[in-house]
């Protein structure tokens, strides 16, 4: 017989809990308490001032109806949120749809699903600096559009707008939808779905009534992830903005590269606490226990 | 019959022993290694942005003095950032006059020793002493001149006469204007007001430098008439607020078709045809030149707007790298790199010396603003300038001596960051 003391199972937890402590709760305690500080050009000192959060709020409540720069930050960052969300769904969804349920041999849905990551063996950057050539005003889309008689000017929408930003951001989290969906769906009973099938429902009955609640975690899941990448995400839009579209990520970018730690400090907590709220409201709508 | 279904070991013990091992061995693994002693040249950790690292100098200070340079390239505010927060990670930086007025108060760059710079006498009086040919230029922002010497080796404040300790000792500076595609205008271009001309809607394109870009911008509105700035080096909050209102103006109208951070973004833009006009740097018009596109630095009636970056030492640096840097620096002045800088439309800290190491006819055309008598080829061998050319701007004089502005950190820099991030979020 083998005995174990209680406290074993509380050492053999202790190496991830020390790595999260290290890693993640104190930064994250240093952030907030530098928010606090106070800074002049050259260094940040140790106080207790409320000012870094009012500045990062100045004039809101005044100049409403127009927005201040925070608002309109955040309404611009949202709304890709939104789009990119909506966009990275019904292609994840589709495309996990396929390889579960159309797919019969298990060789083929692993191949095709490697096919899926294969572009994540490039980096990210490399990943969104190659639309540039491509998108341009001399690109090859331009170009070819040109050649086939299409339009007579280059398009200049193509590049450094909303669209290209929407493009490479699609482009990169697709997959961060379609592995955590698949992974839901495959958990389905087919058996569930030949039994819809058997009362006389219709393929998109089926769709509504059996397949999409029960992979309600994954999709939560999915949107958990692509949510966070793009709320704090600042080099694709802008890169692929011109560096021309407000984001949370490069407002605060640019207070570090002025060396101003406590006002950036402030801002990221103010975007940790909305991407908190945000993916609290969509845990409301899973149970996440089930999946663990 | 009956089998022994159970094993001795369980996957916990063989996991809690596993771990035990690994704890004993970490314990005892991490001692005794040999020490390599070997005759290694001295390297010295050379921190600046990308647009100053040239390996040929690199590759010539090695022969030359036997020391090895080993560049560290980042962005212009990560200077800023390193020598602040990590002054000993590198042993010698690179960065432009301007910065120093926070980067002296955090005391990281400790005053480098007159008397050790051999050619201290040499260096061109447009830095040391804000003139060229006798004449006071342009004093307007952080000139170097203003902030050039320290009262003491590790002083935190700025000496108003010249002392034996300096901050910064020159290597290159240049007067910046907008550069231009002529081939795509079309037409002479004469104010920096045409950068908000409606007729480059989505083809222009600023910096997206906080500090820089503010002062590109106030160039543009002071050109149109429609406000005389009292130092556009360090505007007032009101000047603020109307520089970046303008902005954000052009900018909703669509005037900017991106913004560059880096330099070779600006070369991407200008090279792409995504923008005909754009604040720019002298290397990055060379780099598109050298592309075989036709690209100007365009000289503009109200003046230009200069910089100056120099060599700076960490306070932690000591011992053979000290000396070290100080011979690099010296070989710096001495000629060869000078001649280097001189032929890429930089200038040198010291001009007799970089003379003796250039042609004539590249003397003639670099820097007295005559006609090239032979081609004019760049660094890397490419072919600049054709026989007969003249330099953008004309001989040395005329250019610095149209110096409008230095490149500056106002009081008002905080200030000056909310609104710059306001005009990106507009």
């Amino acid at each position: 017989m083998i005995t174990h003391s209680r406290r074993t199972s509380y050492w053999q937890a202790a190496p991830l809990a020390a790595v999260f402590l290290v890693f993640f709760a104190l930064p994250l305690l240093a952030t907030l308490m530098v928010s606090f500080w106070s800074y002049t050009g050259y260094s940040i000192e140790p106080a207790l001032i409320l000012d870094n959060y009012l500045d990062a709020f100045d004039r809101c409540i005044v100049s409403l109806p127009d927005l201040c720069t925070t608002f309109r930050t955040y309404l611009s960052t949202l709304k890709f949120c939104l789009i990119v969300w909506l966009i990275t769904l019904v292609i994840g969804f589709t495309v996990s749809f396929y390889l579960t349920f159309h797919i019969r041999s298990t060789t083929t849905r692993l191949v095709l699903a490697l096919l899926c990551t294969i572009p994540f063996w490039t980096s990210n950057v490399i990943r969104m600096i190659s639309w540039i050539p491509l998108l341009g005003r001399n690109g090859l889309v331009n170009q070819s559009l040109i050649g086939l008689g299409v339009t007579d000017q280059p398009l200049d929408w193509l590049l450094y707008s909303d669209f290209s930003v929407i493009l490479a951001f699609v482009h990169i989290n697709t997959v961060f939808m379609i592995v955590p969906i698949a992974n839901s769906m495959s958990r389905i009973d087919k058996s569930l779905v030949e039994a819809a099938r058997d009362s006389g429902a219709t393929g998109w009955q089926i769709l509504r009534h059996v397949i999409i609640p029960l992979s309600k975690t994954g999709i939560a899941i999915g949107s958990i992830f692509v949510i966070t990448v793009v709320m704090g995400d600042f080099i694709t839009i802008g890169l692929m903005g011109g560096q021309q579209i407000a984001s949370a990520g490069k407002v605060i970018q640019t207070q570090i590269g002025a060396l101003q730690f406590p006002i950036a400090a402030a801002n990221a907590i103010v975007l940790l606490a909305i991407v908190l709220m945000i993916i609290a409201m969509l845990i409301r709508f899973i149970d996440i226990r089930k999946e663990l | 019959m009956k089998k022994d279904n159970t094993t001795d070991l369980s996957r916990r013990q063989v996991l809690k022993g596993g771990a035990a091992l690994a704890g004993a061995a970490a314990g005892t693994a991490i001692t005794g290694f040999p020490a390599v002693i070997a005759a290694e040249p001295v390297t010295l950790r050379y921190l600046s942005t990308a647009v100053n690292q040239s390996p040929a100098i690199a590759e010539r200070a090695a022969k030359d003095l036997g020391i090895k340079i080993e560049y560290v390239t980042v962005t212009t505010d990560d200077v800023t950032k390193r020598i602040i927060t990590q002054p000993n990670s590198f042993d010698l930086v690179d960065t432009e006059y301007f910065a120093l007025r926070n980067l002296i108060p955090s005391g990281n760059l400790m005053g480098m020793d007159a008397k050790r710079i051999k050619l201290i006498d040499k260096l061109v009086p447009a830095l040391t002493k804000g003139e060229v040919a006798g004449k006071k230029i342009g004093d307007q922002g952080t000139a170097p001149h203003k902030v050039m010497y320290l009262e003491g080796q590790n002083s935190k404040k700025f000496a108003s006469s010249p002392t034996e300790w300096i901050t910064l000792i020159p290597t290159t500076y240049n007067a910046d204007t907008l550069g231009i595609r002529p081939d795509l205008i079309g037409r002479p271009i004469e104010s920096w007001a045409e950068l908000l001309n409606p007729e480059f809607k989505g083809k222009a394109s600023i910096m997206n430098i906080p500090s820089s870009g503010m002062m590109d911008a106030a160039m543009v509105i002071e050109a149109s008439g429609k406000h005389k700035y009292g130092d556009k080096g360090n505007m007032t909050r009101e000047e603020i607020d109307l520089t970046v209102a303008t902005l954000i103006d052009a900018k909703k109208a669509g005037q900017f078709r991106a913004f560059w951070t880096d330099f070779n973004e600006s070369v991407n833009l200008m090279a792409g045809g995504e923008t005909v006009i754009q604040s720019m740097w002298s290397p990055a018009v060379t780099a598109v030149r050298l592309k075989g596109i036709a690209c100007k630095f365009q000289p503009l009636k109200e003046g230009y707007r200069a910089w100056a970056s120099g060599f700076g030492l960490p306070k932690t640096l000591k011992g053979k790298e000290l000396d070290a840097a100080y011979e690099f620096v010296n070989w710096f002045l001495s000629g060869w790199a000078g001649a280097y800088l001189n032929r890429q439309g930089y200038y040198a800290a010291v001009l007799e010396t970089a003379k003796e190491h250039m042609e004539p006819y590249e003397w003639a055309f670099w820097m007295e603003g005559k006609p090239a008598e032979k081609d004019i080829k760049g660094p890397d061998g490419g072919l600049l300038e054709k026989a007969g050319s003249v330099r953008d701007g004309g001989s040395y004089d005329q250019r610095m001596g149209a110096v409008a502005c230095w490149n500056s950190i106002m009081d008002e820099n905080a200030y000056l960051v909310r609104k710059w991030n306001e005009f990106i979020a507009a």
